[in-house]
C-alpha cells in the first residue's frame, strides 16, 4: 500500500563504501522518492501536455503531424508544463551529484586509504597513466557527474567511482538493487536459464565503471578469467577496491579504450559484455567497439549488449521523444544517435552473421522483498531497471 | 577531515551548457534553490522523526544514536510515506496543472454567468 522506494540504510555498505551520516542518507532519500514522483504521480502529465496542445498546434502550424522526435522535442520545449517537469527532473539530478560528492568528498582521505588496501601490490588493477579520456568521454560531463568517470579531485584518487556508487540508489530509486548490481544479476539469470551448465573460460566486459555489472560475472563463475576496462582510472581504482571487498578474486580491472583491444589475441575470449555503456561512444567509436569485440570472440562465444530500446519505425515518435529525454537534458550527448541505430546492423557489420543474431529483455535482478521490481510502477525512461539485450552465440568453428 | 574544500567542491558544475528552461533565467536559479530547500526540510522531517523513535524506544537521545539510527522495514516505510504526502503537497501545484489538461474548464466567470441567466 505504501508504494513508497526502499530506504538508503538498505543500499549494502560494503569495505570502501562511503559512510553516509543520517541527513547524507535523508538526502538520498527524499531523491528517491521525488524522481518516483516525478516519473510515476505526474510523469504522465508530459504526454497529456502533447496530446491535448502541442500536437494541435503543432498540426495548426504545420498542417501536418511531426516528422521526428526532434521536432517533438522542439515543441515540446515550448509547452510551460513539459518545461517545468524537465527543470524539476534536471534539479534533482543535479542534486543527486551535489549530496553524493559532499558525502564523497569530506571523507576522500578514508575512502583513498581504504581503496589503496586492496589496490595497492596487486597486478589485478592496470592502470595507464599515458591514457586520456577519448574525446566522447571528455565531450561533457556524462550524467552531470561533475569530472564526469575520470575526474579526479587530487591525483589519484577514487571520487569519481565512490560517488558514481553511492548515488545510484537515488537516480532509480532503489531499482538496481542493494548493490546497484542488478544489472549483472540480471546477466546471470539469464545465461544459466539459456545455456546452463555453461563455463565462460574467460569474459570481457567494456564500460565497466565501478564493475558492478561485472562483480556478478566473476562471483558467478569463479573458474572464469573475467577482464573489466575502461578508459577512466578513478573507477577503476574504486571498482577495483570493490570487487575485493567483496570477495570477486578472478576478475581484472584494466584502464583500455575497446576501440583497440590488440592486447588481446583473435578468440581470446568466450564471452564480450556490455551493459548500458554504447550509448556512451560515439558514431566512430561505435563500430570500432563492435568490430574488436567480434574479433576476440571465440567461436561459439557470446556478445551481448545491454540498452534501453532502440528507436524503430515501430516505435512511436512521441515515446521515441520522451526515452530522448536524457540525451539533452542530462549530458548524454550519443544517447538519441545512438538508439537510432539499428544495433543489429552493426552486430552483423562487426563480421557476426545475421542468424547469429538474437533480441531479448532482461530486468534487474533484486531482492524483491526489499527493493522495487522492474516493470512495476510507470517507467522512468532512460533509467529503467529493465533492458533489451541485443545478442548473438557467435557460430562454432 | 581532509584539506579538500569539500563544500565547494561538491557544488562543482558539470561540464556541458545547461538547458535554459524558462524565458526568465531568475526562475531557473530560483526553481534550484526553492527544490534544494524543499530537500533539506524532508531532510528536517526525517531527522525528527528519527529523535521521536529513540525516544519512544529508549526515553533519551544522543547524536550517536541519531547518526547510527537505522530504520526496520516498518519504520521505513512509514518514513516513505511522510516523504510522499510531504513531496505531493509541495508538487500540488504541478500535478493540478497536468489534471487541468486532462479537461477542458470553461472560466468561473462564464459559469458564474450562465448560472446568473438560466
Amino acid at each position: 500500500m505504501t508504494d513508497v522506494p526502499p530506504p538508503y540504510s538498505a543500499v549494502t555498505r560494503h569495505a570502501v563504501f562511503p559512510e553516509p551520516d543520517h541527513d547524507e542518507k535523508a538526502r538520498f532519500n527524499f531523491l528517491a522518492n521525488f524522481n518516483r514522483y516525478l516519473s510515476g504521480t505526474i510523469g504522465a502529465g508530459n504526454r497529456l501536455a502533447y496530446d491535448t496542445r502541442v500536437l494541435p498546434a503543432f498540426r495548426a502550424e504545420h498542417g501536418r503531424d511531426p516528422a521526428d522526435r526532434f521536432e517533438i522535442r522542439h515543441a515540446m520545449n515550448r509547452d510551460p508544463w513539459h518545461r517545468f517537469w524537465s527543470a524539476l527532473k534536471r534539479n534533482s539530478m543535479e542534486m543527486r551529484q551535489q549530496n553524493g560528492r559532499a558525502m564523497v568528498l569530506r571523507q576522500l582521505d578514508e575512502l583513498d586509504a581504504k581503496a589503496r588496501q586492496f589496490n595497492e601490490g596487486r597486478d589485478t588493477l592496470q592502470l595507464d597513466p599515458a591514457m586520456s579520456p577519448p574525446r566522447y568521454q571528455a565531450a561533457v560531463d556524462i550524467h552531470c557527474m561533475p569530472g564526469s568517470y575520470h575526474g579526479e579531485e587530487r591525483p589519484g584518487d577514487v571520487s569519481a567511482g565512490a560517488n558514481y556508487d553511492c548515488g545510484i540508489f537515488a537516480t532509480t530509486a532503489g531499482g538496481l538493487g542493494a548493490l546497484s548490481d542488478g544489472g549483472g544479476q540480471a546477466l546471470v539469470e539469464w545465461v544459466r536459464r539459456e545455456r546452463p551448465g555453461w563455463e565462460p573460460r574467460r569474459i570481457l566486459d567494456i564500460g565497466c565503471t565501478v564493475g558492478h555489472n561485472a562483480v556478478p560475472l566473476a562471483l558467478a563463475f569463479p573458474q572464469s578469467e573475467v577482464i573489466a576496462i575502461d578508459t577512466a582510472a578513478p573507477v577503476l581504482r574504486y571498482g577495483h577496491a570493490r570487487a575485493r571487498a567483496l570477495g570477486a578474486r578472478n576478475i581484472t580491472f584494466a584502464q583500455a579504450n575497446a576501440e583497440d583491444l590488440s592486447r588481446f589475441p583473435d578468440a581470446h575470449f568466450d564471452w564480450v559484455q556490455t551493459t548500458m555503456f554504447l550509448h556512451e561512444t560515439s558514431g566512430k567509436a561505435l563500430p570500432r567497439i563492435l568490430g574488436e569485440l567480434t574479433r576476440v570472440l571465440a567461436p561459439g562465444g557470446l556478445a551481448l549488449h545491454l540498452e534501453q530500446p532502440q528507436y524503430s519505425d515501430e516505435m512511436p515518435l512521441y515515446e521515441q521523444f520522451i526515452r530522448d529525454w536524457d540525451a539533452f537534458n542530462n549530458n548524454e550527448p550519443f544517447w538519441s544517435a545512438m538508439h537510432a541505430l539499428d544495433l543489429k546492423e552493426l552486430m552483423v557489420a562487426s563480421g557476426l552473421p545475421r542468424e547469429s543474431l538474437f533480441v531479448t529483455g532482461v530486468k534487474a535482478v533484486v531482492d524483491p522483498e526489499v527493493f522495487p521490481e522492474a516493470g512495476k510502477g510507470a517507467e522512468d525512461h532512460g533509467r529503467a531497471a529493465a533492458w533489451h539485450a541485443y545478442g548473438a552465440w557467435k557460430p562454432a568453428a | 577531515m581532509n584539506d579538500l574544500d569539500w563544500i565547494a567542491r561538491a557544488g562543482a558544475k558539470a561540464k556541458g551548457k545547461r538547458p535554459a528552461y524558462f524565458d526568465d533565467p531568475a526562475l531557473d536559479r530560483m526553481l534550484s534553490i526553492l527544490l534544494a530547500v524543499a530537500g533539506e526540510v524532508s531532510v528536517l522531517r526525517e531527522r525528527l522523526d528519527t529523535v521521536e523513535r529513540l525516544l519512544d524506544a529508549k526515553g533519551t537521545v544522543s547524536r550517536a544514536d541519531i547518526e547510527s539510527y537505522e530504520p526496520d522495514r516498518a519504520a521505513a516505510a512509514e518514513r516513505g510515506l511522510l516523504a510522499k504526502a510531504y513531496i505531493a503537497r509541495i508538487m500540488r501545484g504541478v500535478q493540478q496543472d497536468m489534471e487541468a489538461m486532462a479537461k477542458a474548464e470553461p472560466p468561473v466567470e462564464e459559469v458564474s454567468r450562465t448560472l446568473r441567466d438560466t
